[in-house]
Formats: structure tokens, sequence, C-alpha cells
């Protein structure tokens, strides 16, 4: 069972991966990051069947850091869209040389 | 028999510096008020001149046999090494500072006359003030070290003087090359310096010439090195062959200053630093014949050079070039005493025949200026008949001009007579071939020296003059403030030669019949008392008569004779000799031209020296230090920037890059830990 889970937790963490790599949308791009956020979670959960509770505690952590990194990063979005009226990623290339 | 106790001898020294510290001042704080360096400067010197007196009757009454050492404090004491700044009163020294602090007020007083309109006087009596105070450490530092800080001091103030008129770049490039040239002799004085040092491990006088004689074997090599480097210092200071070459164009300065630094007090420095250490020169014989060789080919060379300028300055500075090669034959020779004595009588006609020119100068300028005139007030061809107009300058000037042609009973006769008769009787060491030569050399330079002073006397006051009416009109005598020093130094250029007048001289009938003795030998016996006794054990007796027969006496009487005799020739000559004025005047042509243009000395060095030395150092410039040096540290620098623009380029901006960057590292980080 525990395996399953494992594997099932792999696989959207590389879709997560994969999406955060290849898309240009900024809030696909959040939620890519939010699918390889749980997809941690569920591999905590699962292993607290083996483990013990300590997992289960873990992911409430980091679903609040989930929580309060979702609000700052969509607020910088908001704003991204508000200057240039868009959220394509491609367009917000400042930092380089 | 109680012994000498010098009176306040450190005021000799500070008093000149007083003034020029408030001199100074007023210089920067109210360079228009005048009132307080006319009367600071020459008051100062005059001060310092009057304790030099003081001390100095002290130690005639009291001649102590070795100098009194005046400690004040402990300048560098490094190891063994105790170097104090102190000073040395002994009979030499003694003699010096009277004459530096005597001349040097009479000339502080004149040029109150001379230079108070300039507005630059408060920094002119600042300079020369200055100038007097390290002319002092100088001749009163008790080693080395003291004496090269006021050998330093006094080529600086030389410097600023000579550049006083800044503002023509002529003026400035003269002081330049005095302070150019100057610094090639400081090379030999510094190395001579170290020697001494590696050799004795000590730098003051004292010492130095206690150990000498036990530390050097005679005619030895180290010794003959330390007084060949010594002498090319002399050579520097005291513009000898080769490094003469400045002292003419430091003629640029103002006209007291030429007699001040460049004719009585300064270019004797390397005069007096030979005698100074005549221990060390009388242990090297070679080091002594090549000193009076360079001083017998430098008063012939310098001689008839001045035969040919127009400048009245000029020539003044090449007989004073052609006198101090005189002095060098008398210390080279080992007659250090008849060096000094001469340095001493020409220090009095020199200032003299230079403050009468500053007179007929100021004269001319004042003239020309009258009529806007752009004419040379320094050329003799646009002088001529001026006796009329100047009568006391005349008088005095002919007082110098028969006192350096050597004309009894003037001061320049027993002094160049002196040297020119030792040069004769000491040519019987292994040398005596060469100081027959020199002896010959001088005996023509003298001659010369009569005829070109002639014809300097001639040209300006005799003749008609060459000077336009309106011109004429405006000349006017010079006021008492300089005429005044003109008279003293006049008096003392013909009673000057009395302090040392040897006792053949006095056994002639006409020409013995003078008071005084052989005064000057006699005081300097102490101090030259240890050369004299080397000489006397390596060398023998001096030789009783001439290379070609003839005694003192007959000497003294033929050069005496030749000197009358070339005055007068050159006299008749000239005044039959139409010149016309400066500017309507042709160029020289054949000899003359060569003798006026110097030998073309100055080309030479030029094509020589400084054009190789100035391409030098472009080529070090534009191919070393702009090339090699400046272009390895910008390769660098632009390498690392060509770096930081490729590895810049790495950074797109695009967030899936930098993503996919991090997903990469990640997965090389976990096949690194788990393979």
């Amino acid at each position: 069972m525990v395996q399953y889970s494992l594997w099932l937790s792999a696989v959207l963490f590389a879709l997560g991966v994969l999406g955060v790599v290849i898309r240009r949308n900024a809030i696909i791009l959040f939620m890519c990051v939010e699918l390889m956020l749980n997809a941690a979670n569920l591999a905590f959960v699962a292993f607290s069947r083996v483990v013990g509770i300590d997992g289960q505690v873990f992911v409430f952590f980091v679903m609040t850091v989930a929580a309060a990194e979702a609000a700052v990063g969509l607020a910088i979005v908001i704003s991204l869209f508000r200057h240039s009226e868009s959220v394509d990623t491609r367009n917000f290339n400042l930092l380089r040389w | 028999m109680h012994s000498f106790e010098p009176t306040l001898p450190w005021l000799i020294v500070l008093l000149p510096l007083l003034g020029f510290a408030l001199n100074g001042l007023a210089a920067f704080v109210a360079p228009t008020r005048k009132a307080l360096p006319a009367l600071v400067a020459p008051a100062a010197v005059g001060l310092a001149f009057v304790i030099a007196v003081v001390n100095f009757l002290a130690m005639r009454a009291a001649p102590p046999l070795a100098p009194v050492i005046v400690q004040g404090y402990s300048w560098m004491p490094v190891g063994s090494l105790q170097i104090d700044a102190a000073l040395q009163l002994d009979q030499l020294s003694m003699l010096m500072t009277l004459i530096v602090t005597g001349v040097g007020f009479l000339i502080h007083v004149y040029s109150v006359g001379y230079m108070g309109a300039d507005p630059g006087f408060a920094r002119y009596m600042a300079y020369i003030n200055l100038f007097i105070f390290f002319m002092l450490v100088l001749v009163l530092g008790s080693s080395f070290p003291v004496m090269f800080v006021g050998w330093e001091g006094v080529g600086l103030c030389s410097y600023l003087l000579i550049g006083f008129w800044f503002t023509e770049k002529a003026n400035a490039d003269a002081g330049k090359k005095a302070f150019i040239v100057n610094r090639i002799g400081d090379f030999g004085f510094l190395v001579a310096m170290f020697m001494i040092f590696a050799n004795l491990g000590a730098l003051d006088f004292a010492t130095v010439f206690a150990a000498a004689p036990g530390a050097f074997p005679y005619a030895g090599a180290v010794v003959t090195t330390i007084t060949l480097f010594l002498f090319l210092g002399a050579t520097g200071k005291s513009a000898q062959i080769p490094l003469y070459i400045w002292l003419p164009d430091a003629m640029a300065g103002p006209t007291p200053v030429s007699a001040l630094i460049h004719a009585a007090t300064m270019v004797t420095a390397g005069v007096y630093m030979v005698a100074r250490t005549s221990t060390l020169f009388a242990l090297a014989p070679l080091s002594m014949t090549v000193v009076a060789g360079i001083g017998a080919l430098t008063a012939l060379f310098a001689a008839t050079i001045g035969l040919a300028q127009y400048d009245i300055k000029k020539v003044l500075a090449y007989s004073t070039v052609s006198q101090l090669g005189y002095m060098f034959i008398g210390v080279g020779v080992g007659a250090f005493s008849a060096g000094i004595f001469h340095l001493m009588t020409h220090a009095f006609f020199k200032a003299l025949l230079f403050l009468g020119s500053g007179a007929v100068i100021h004269a001319m300028h004042g003239a020309l200026h009258h009529t806007h005139s752009k004419w040379d007030a320094q050329d003799m061809r646009n002088m001529g008949g001026l006796r009329k107009h100047l009568p006391i300058t005349w008088v005095v000037m002919w007082i110098g001009t028969l006192a350096i042609a050597g004309v009894w009973p003037f001061a320049g006769f027993f002094s160049k007579d002196e040297i020119i008769w030792q040069a004769a009787a000491r040519a019987v060491g292994p040398f005596h071939t060469w100081f027959t030569v020199y002896w010959v050399m001088a005996l023509v330079a003298a001659m010369l020296t009569a005829f070109y002073m002639t014809r300097l006397m001639i040209m300006t006051f005799h003749g008609v003059s060459r000077l336009p009416e309106a011109e004429q009109q405006h000349l006017h005598e010079a006021p008492a403030v300089m005429w005044v020093p003109l008279a003293i130094l006049a008096a003392l250029s013909v009673v000057g030669g009395w302090f040392n007048i040897p006792e053949e001289i006095k056994r002639i009938p006409v020409l013995g019949w003078l008071p005084g003795s052989p005064w000057v030998h006699e005081w300097l016996q102490p101090v030259t008392r240890t050369a004299d006794a080397i000489f006397g054990a390596q060398v023998g007796a001096l030789s009783e008569a001439s290379p070609l027969g003839g005694g003192e006496v007959a000497w003294a009487v033929i050069s005496f004779a030749i000197a009358v005799a070339v005055i007068a020739i050159a006299a008749s000559m000239v005044l039959r000799w139409q010149y016309r004025p400066a500017l309507e005047s042709p160029e020289p042509a054949g000899l003359k031209r060569l003798l006026w243009r110097k030998w073309y000395v100055d080309e030479i060095y030029d094509v020589l020296v400084v054009r190789p030395l100035v391409g030098a150092s472009r080529w070090l410039w534009r191919w070393v230090d702009d090339a090699v040096i400046d272009g390895s540290v910008n390769g660098l620098a632009s390498g690392s920037r060509g770096l930081g623009w490729l590895s810049s380029r790495l950074q797109t901006g695009q967030l899936n890059t930098y993503a996919f960057a991090v997903v990469v590292g990640v997965i090389l980080l976990l096949a690194f830990v788990v393979l």
C-alpha cells in the first residue's frame, strides 16, 4: 500500500517539475509548485503508516507554508498583471545580465 | 694660556634661518610691504657676521690645535654610527664663516637697492637668508652628513634664485639645468660618503681624519676612489669640467645672486670640501693630480670662452669658472692654504665685479626702460663710454679688474701668483711632468684673464657710447645703498692680498714694501698639517726653482710684468676695434664664433647626453610603461571583463531555464549520493 502511494507521489512530483520547466503561465507554474508540495505531503502521509504520526504532523507544517507561499506568490502575480497585463513569464526577464 | 671658547656659535647659523622664517612669512602675508625684509634680512646676516668676528678674535687670541666641536643634538644614532648635529669651529671653518657672512652681508645690503622695486622682494630676501643658513651649515658642519645637508640646501637655494623670475621659461630652464647637473656631483659625494663609512665606520670629520692615515695605505685604491668621488661632487658644485655647464646659465638669476652664490660663496664649496678633506686627498696622489689637472684645464678652457662673450655677466661667469679652476690647481697640487686664500680674495673681487656689473645693468635697464627700447641691457656691444655716467662703478670695477688680472698690489696678485708658483714648486713628485704642464696652463690662463677683463672694461666704460642719445639722458649712478658695499669690496680687493704675503715676496725691494705677512698660510696650519706631513714624508721637499728656472721672486715679477703688458696691449687693441650695437652686429665668424658659441659644448652635451637620455626615456615611456606595464594591467582587466561577459550569457532571465537548471542540479546531486 505504502509503495503505491509513493509511486503516485513520485508521479505527481515529476508532473509538477515538468510543469514548472515547460509552462510559461505564472499561475500554472504556481499550481505545479503546489502539485509538487502535495506530492511531498502524500509521501509524508504514506511514510507515517510505517514510522508513526510524525509524518502527518509535518504535512500540516507544509500546508501552512504552502498557504503563505501561495498568498505571497499570487500577490506578486497580481501586481505583475497590473504592470504589464500579462502573466506570461517570458515577458519578465529583467534580472538577466 | 686659556683655550678658545666659542661664543654663541649656534646663533651664527640660526640668525639667517630666523631671517628666512620672518621674510618667508612676510612674503606670504604682505608681499607688497618691503620695510620688514629690507631691515630683517641684512640685519640677520650682519649680526651673524658680528658674532663670527667675536669668535674669530677669540680664536686668534688662542688658536686651537684641534677643531672645537659644539654639540647640538643627536641626529642619527644608528647602532655604532652616531651622527650629531654639531658645529666644528676651526681655523678653516672660521675663515669661511667670515667670508660667507661678511661678503653675504654686503650683498644683502646691495640687494635692498638692486631688488627694491621687484614685486618678489620679500621672497628674494627669504631665499638669500636661507642660502646663508645652508652655506653656514656646509662650512660649519662637523661631519659629512651635516655638510651634505648644507651642500644640498645651497643647491636648492641656488635653484630657487636662478629661477627667481620664473615666468620666463629660459630662467626656469636654467634653474633646472643647475639642479640636475648638481645631482650628478651629489651622487659622487654620496658614494664617497658611503665608502668612507664602509671603510672607517664613522662619518664625523674628527674620527675620519684621525683614522684615515692608518687605515688607508698611501696611494691605495680605496682612498683614491673615495677622493675621486668626492672630487666629482666638487666638480658639480664648483662648476669644473665636465660639470661646469650650469654656471654660465645660472646668470639668469638676479645679479646680486650671481655675485653671492655663483661667484663668492656657494661655488667655492667644492674647494672648501677638498681643503676640508685634505688628509684624504694627501693620501691619494693620483686624485690630487686629477684635481689639479681638471682645475688647470677648466681655468684655461673657461678663459678662452670668456674672450669672446658679449653679455657682461657671461664674461664674469666664465671668469668665475676659470678662477675656480685656479683654486683647484691650488688645492690639487697640495697648497691647500693657497687655494683657500684665492677663494677668499676671489670672493672679494668677484663679488665686486658682479655687483659692479649689476650697477651697470641697473643703469642700462633703467635707461632702456624709460624709452621702451628693446635693446639688451646686458650686452656690452650696447654699452661703451659709460665712464662719465657711472664714475664710482667705473673706479671700483677697474680695481676689481686689476685684482683679478693679478696686478700688484691688488689681491689677485698675491693669491693667483701663490697658486701658480706652488704648481711649479710642487712639480717634484711622481707626477711632476703633469704639474709642469699645469703650471704653464695656469700662466697662459692668467694672460687670458687679464685680456678678457680689460676687454670687458673697455667695451663697457671706455670709447664712444653706442647707446642712442635718448637713452643716455636716463643713465644714472647707483644709489648709496648699492655703491657703499661696492666701495667696501673694492677696499678689500686692494688689501685682501696682504693677508698672505710670502716671506720671499717681502724681500723684493719695491714690491715687498707692504704691510702683511703669510698670515693665511700660518692660520690654516693646524688644519692642513696632517696633509702637509704626509706630503713631506712621501713627496719630499719642494723645489726652489720653477721648471724653466727662476725662483718665486723672479716669477712674481715676471707675472706682474705680463699682467701689466697684457692689460696695456688689450686696452689698445679693444679701443681700436669698432663695435656696433648688438642688433646691428653680424654674428662673429671663424675662431671668434667658436669661442662665442662656447666651443659648442652645450650642443655636444645635447647630442651625447641629453638626446640619448630623452630618447631612452621616451622609449621607456612609450614601450616599457605604456605597452608592457600598462598593457599587462589593462589586459588582465579586459580579460576578466570578457570572461564575465561570457558567463553573463547564462543568465537568461527566463524562469523556466532557471527551474530546469535546478532540476538538472538536483538530479545530478541525487545521482552522486545514490550511486
